[in-house]
């Protein structure tokens, strides 16, 4: 078999976190009863007009400048014109020729190191509402409340040369959106989607072979299956001779499969023109100035200077920077108490427990910094043990109390009351006279035996570096 | 109008009364002006405004009987586009226009007849049937607003709102002897206005006089955050004594006085401002040489809008659904087979091949050029004249049997009306005379965008010099 | 000739209306006529002339992210032809639009 190159390029829509609809005072809340969340104009109703939030517009401009995007100056809608019962006008509000953002990057590490991944564009447009089919009812059922959500559609460039690569840059995208807080990345809820373009060419040729386009591929996990499945298809029909016919196709996770979206309709003409409802937008330095002025750090930049400023691991720094709330988490912690290893290792392996147990974001967790450095700080003065530590910080998360408050409910704390186990010692040491004598006789390593016996009769509660200067000041003294 | 005002505040008439008289009028007419009358509704509106005459700030067309062309939307009450396809929607919401009237203590009376979504010059491709012409019941009102044309032709309401994308309120206007006013485009707001083409269509007043259309007018102007399009500005009221035309410069365009324009339509129109210049105005020769192209870039850009603008008419949500569809595509086909007329058909035809890929840059993107030359005519002549007045139609009023049934000569009677949508800006049509039937001619006034007070004032002046809006048919 | 019947019939396919073949031949010729009138733009020179798509040049007009509350759903459901449990019906899709 011939060696060839693949070539994906990723369309990514991601609905925004905004309190209402793009053009419309409808609330963006999913879940709710069907039809209940719509008014004449996200329903399509004679008559009706779309006036633009402009919240949509910041966060456009947000992920533009998160992306390296150049921002237009000017920018204007169009209509996609088409014909589904979901989509009310008879026609999607979206922008077509002048988007809002055109010539971006996103960067991914790759197991070559890191690679630019190109955006070709970020547009604005409206969602379409649901279509709900039912094989064996002779009707179809439309809800429209998510009729007018806003969506920015990211379109990059085909720089994507494997499914990994794919997924890469998928993760990175998401991270970014839910670092700027405009979308919840969420994907089996589909308030993010991919769709991909692929196709395959002989190893270094410059000509890109005809491409097909995949959609419905809602989580990292389809979209790596069906993109390396589409990958295969490809070249096993090159390898036999055959031509890959230019088409949709829709991933059926069940199957594992592609499958042809057969449209009875001729090759879609969706005639684009500008949408004579809506006035240009124009956006100056001082709207794009007040934007970046509110950008977060990113999580590329972010991981990096976790590295630089903390000393982390870069697996660290990436597992703490995954999400904004996490590193956000971290660093407050690291300000509360400068041990930033420690503490890192505690978020990665309790917190985390935790939150996979409960199912929550951090922005949930009932430890606060303020108690998580509490805790790590009663170890550090001695007085729990680090596997003490762990249950401690389980009662924590599931009560919401302070580590010293339960130390002392359940009565854990190390006994570092050095008279108490002097005098402990003192009844030990009398009790083994032999072992005592051969110690000062030069058995050094009779120490831990000592130690051992004085944790024991304190039921581990001894603090171990106490006792052990205790005994050996005895036995020396 | 104002006079009607003036004797309610005497208490001379009454709202109700009035309304009853009205609505009276309304049951008996010969002309088929209204597709739904709302006799409820109006003299509910009409009791409203007899407590609201009794308070301080009564609004100004307290009582004043009103009627709505049939592609505004009002609230419960049916809003047909006098098309098969919407023969039973009943909007949920008012229109900012009729929200205006409302507040403003109107009696809506009904709705009022148009071609098929405001498609035509002729009131004729109705649901309801045609409209006859008040001055001569064998002939055409003009269309598209020809319901609200004859209403107020044939004083069956005080004033009425029509729709103008490319001449619906001047043409019915002139072929009815009364006043109509396209304003400015975006001075008006178009929510609740069943789109024909977006960036064309406006809402405006018609009226048997200029002062109450500028009545109407200041009632109905205004931004509204409902309408992107809607241009936030100040909207002071229009000064209703009319205007000096002393100075004024009366832009003539020779090439609205070229072929195709009937001789005694030309003469009317000559004599009218001949009137002007004997009032102070000093004509001023000027070219729009891309004026002629109008027609041509009108029927691509006003088809092509229209072509989405009805998309939404799928038989999905209301409106007509054609029963015994096997699938929804079918039920698409079928529906809009059924439920559109021929001339709404062809227009949507027309407007999806011009959209269509292959054809977009030949057609939609030219003629969007050719339409910025168009408004660099007008800009280029504002400079050199205040006004520009000319013929609004180049004939009067057709008779129905002689309908010209080629659709191109039809678009064609809209030459001169269409323009003045292209450049957006306010145009005024008032009657100038008759032709030696005793048809009337309308006379259209243009001006720079926003100033509609100079065609009332000259409108308003004008009439009171002359007596061609008072000879009723 | 300007339009054939295929290109008349493939217009009606993209706006979902269905034309019997009196009405195709009739559209075509109507159609060609009034297409043959437009070429009079071909003429006009629009070299480096933008289109107009407004007839004001206005920009920017914008609403805040602010609840205006939803209609009931009886409205919504009003002029429906059709609807079950809160959903508008409609003839089974087949295929995708």
């Amino acid at each position: 078999m011939k060696a060839y190159d693949t070539v994906i390029g990723l369309e990514v829509h991601a609905q925004l976190l905004t309190r209402t609809k793009i053009f419309c005072g409808c609330s963006t809340k999913a879940g709710l009863s069907p039809n209940t969340n719509t008014c004449p104009v996200c329903t399509g109703m004679p008559g009706v007009l779309p006036v633009l939030n402009r919240k949509v517009v910041d966060f456009g401009i947000m992920l533009g400048l998160a992306t390296g995007c150049r921002i237009a100056s000017r920018c204007i809608f169009a209509r996609k014109n088409y014909f589904y019962p979901d989509l009310p006008k008879g026609y999607q509000i979206t922008q077509y020729e002048h988007p809002l953002c055109e010539g971006g990057e996103i960067l991914i590490e790759t197991g070559q190191g890191i690679k630019r991944i190109g955006i070709t564009r970020i547009h604005m447009e409206e969602d379409a509402g649901k279509t709900i089919h039912d094989e064996k009812a002779p009707s179809s059922y439309v809800d429209y409340n998510r009729s007018g959500v806003p969506l920015l559609e990211i379109v990059s460039e085909p720089d994507i040369t494997s499914t990994d690569e794919a997924v890469a840059y998928l993760r990175e995208l998401r991270q970014i959106l839910m670092y700027l807080g405009v979308c919840d990345g969420n994907m089996e809820e589909g308030s993010l989607r991919c769709d991909a373009n692929v196709s395959v060419k002989p190893a270094g040729s410059s000509r890109y072979g005809t491409r097909t386009e995949l959609k419905n591929m809602n989580s990292f996990r389809n979209v790596q299956r069906a993109l390396q499945y589409e990958i295969e298809r490809h070249i096993e029909i090159r390898e036999s001779g055959g031509e890959v016919v230019q088409e949709t196709l829709l991933w059926d996770p069940s199957r594992g499969v592609t499958v042809s979206m057969r449209s009875k309709e001729e090759s879609h003409d969706y005639r684009y023109f500008p949408e004579p409802d809506l006035v240009p937008l124009e956006i100056d330095a001082a709207w794009i100035d007040g934007v970046r002025s509110g950008l977060p750090e990113l999580p590329f930049a972010r991981r990096k200077r976790f590295i630089g400023q903390y000393g982390l691991p870069a697996y660290d720094a990436g597992v703490l920077t995954q999400t904004k709330t996490v590193a956000d988490y971290y660093e407050e912690c690291v300000r509360l108490l400068d041990r930033p290893k420690e503490i890192s290792n505690w978020i990665m392996t309790e917190v985390m427990r935790v939150l996979n147990e409960q199912g929550i974001a951090i922005t949930g967790l009932n430890v606060s910094p303020e108690m998580l450095t509490g805790l790590i700080a009663l170890i550090d003065r001695g007085s729990i043990s680090g596997s003490m530590a762990k249950e401690v910080f389980a009662e924590m998360a599931a009560t919401g109390d302070s580590a010293g408050s339960i130390v002392e409910k359940r009565g854990i704390g190390q006994i570092s009351d050095e008279a108490e186990l002097r005098s402990l010692a003192r009844e030990i040491i009398d009790a083994y006279p032999d072992e005592a004598g051969r110690y000062r006789s030069g058995k050094a390593g009779l120490l831990g035996f000592f130690v051992g016996k004085l944790m024991k009769a304190t039921r581990g509660e001894a603090n171990p570096k106490l006792a052990s200067r205790i005994i050996k000041e005895l036995l020396e003294g | 109008m104002l006079e009607t005002a003036r004797q309610y505040r005497r208490y001379e008439k009454s709202p109700v009364e009035e309304t009853r008289a009205f609505l009276e009028k309304i049951r008996s007419d010969p002309f088929n002006a209204f597709v739904t009358i709302d006799e409820a509704g109006a003299l509910r509106d009409a009791q409203a405004a007899e407590e609201l005459l009794k308070s301080q700030e009564p609004g100004a067309l307290a009582g004043i009987p009103v009627a709505v062309k049939d592609n505004i939307c009002t609230r419960g009450l049916r809003t047909t586009c006098a098309s098969k396809i919407l023969s039973d929607f009943v909007p949920t919401f008012d229109a900012t226009v009729v929200k205006r009237l409302k507040e403003q203590g109107a009696v809506i009376l009904g709705k009022t007849n148009l071609d098929e979504f405001a498609m035509g010059s002729t009131t004729t491709s109705s649901i309801a049937g045609p409209t006859r012409n008040p001055r001569d019941p064998s002939r055409t009102p003009g269309g598209s607003s020809g319901g609200s044309g004859a209403a107020v032709a044939a004083e069956l309401c005080a004033g009425a709102l029509g729709s103008d994308t490319g001449g619906s309120i001047r043409m019915p206007a002139s072929f009815c002897g009364i006043t109509g006013l396209k304003p400015t485009y975006g001075s008006v707001s178009r929510y609740g206005l069943v789109a024909f083409a977006s960036s064309l269509d406006q809402i405006g007043p018609m009226a048997p006089t200029a002062r109450d259309a500028a009545v109407l007018f200041d009632a109905i102007k205004g931004h509204d955050p409902l309408d992107s399009t809607s241009v936030p500005r100040d909207y002071g009221p229009t000064e209703l004594d009319g205007i000096d035309l002393k100075g004024l410069r009366i832009g003539v365009p020779e090439e609205f006085f070229g072929e195709g324009l009937n001789p005694e339509v030309k003469a009317a129109v000559r004599s009218g401002i001949e009137t002007l210049e004997d009032m102070g105005g000093r004509v001023v020769q000027i070219g729009l040489p891309h004026v002629g192209y109008g027609v041509a870039v009108y029927y691509i850009v006003a088809t092509a809008e229209a072509s989405s603008n009805l998309a939404r008419y799928d038989g999905v949500r209301y409106g007509l659904r054609a029963q015994g569809a096997l699938d929804l595509g079918d039920m698409y086909a079928l529906t809009r087979a059924t439920g559109f007329g021929p001339e709404v058909k062809r227009r949507i035809m027309l407007g999806t091949y011009a959209l269509s890929a292959g054809y977009y840059d030949a057609y939609y993107r030219k003629a969007s050029q050719v339409r910025t030359l168009i408004a660099q005519d007008f800009r280029r002549a504002f400079s050199r004249c205040d006004i520009i007045v000319g013929p609004t139609t180049p004939v009067t009023a057709f008779r129905l049997d002689e309908m010209i049934d080629d659709p191109l000569s039809l678009y064609l009677l809209d030459i001169y009306t269409i323009p003045a949508n292209l450049a957006g800006l306010p145009a005024l049509s008032i009657p100038c005379g008759f032709d030696s039937l005793g048809l009337p001619v309308g006379m259209q006034l243009m001006a720079p965008h926003f100033r509609e007070d100079l065609l009332l004032g000259a409108g308003i002046s004008f009439q009171d010099r002359t007596t061609y809006h008072q000879e009723g048919p | 000739m300007k339009i054939t019947d295929d290109e008349v019939l493939h217009v009606a396919a993209l706006a979902r209306i269905r034309l019997d073949d009196g009405e195709v031949r009739g559209l075509r010729s109507q159609l060609d006529k009034i297409l043959g009138y437009m070429d009079i733009l071909a003429a006009v020179d629009t070299a480096g002339v933008d289109p107009t798509h407004h007839p004001l040049p206005l920009v920017n007009a914008m609403r805040d992210d602010l609840e205006q509350g939803c209609q009931e759903l009886a409205d919504v459901l009003r002029n429906a032809p059709q609807h079950e449990d809160g959903y508008i019906a409609v003839p089974r899709v087949i295929g995708q639009g």
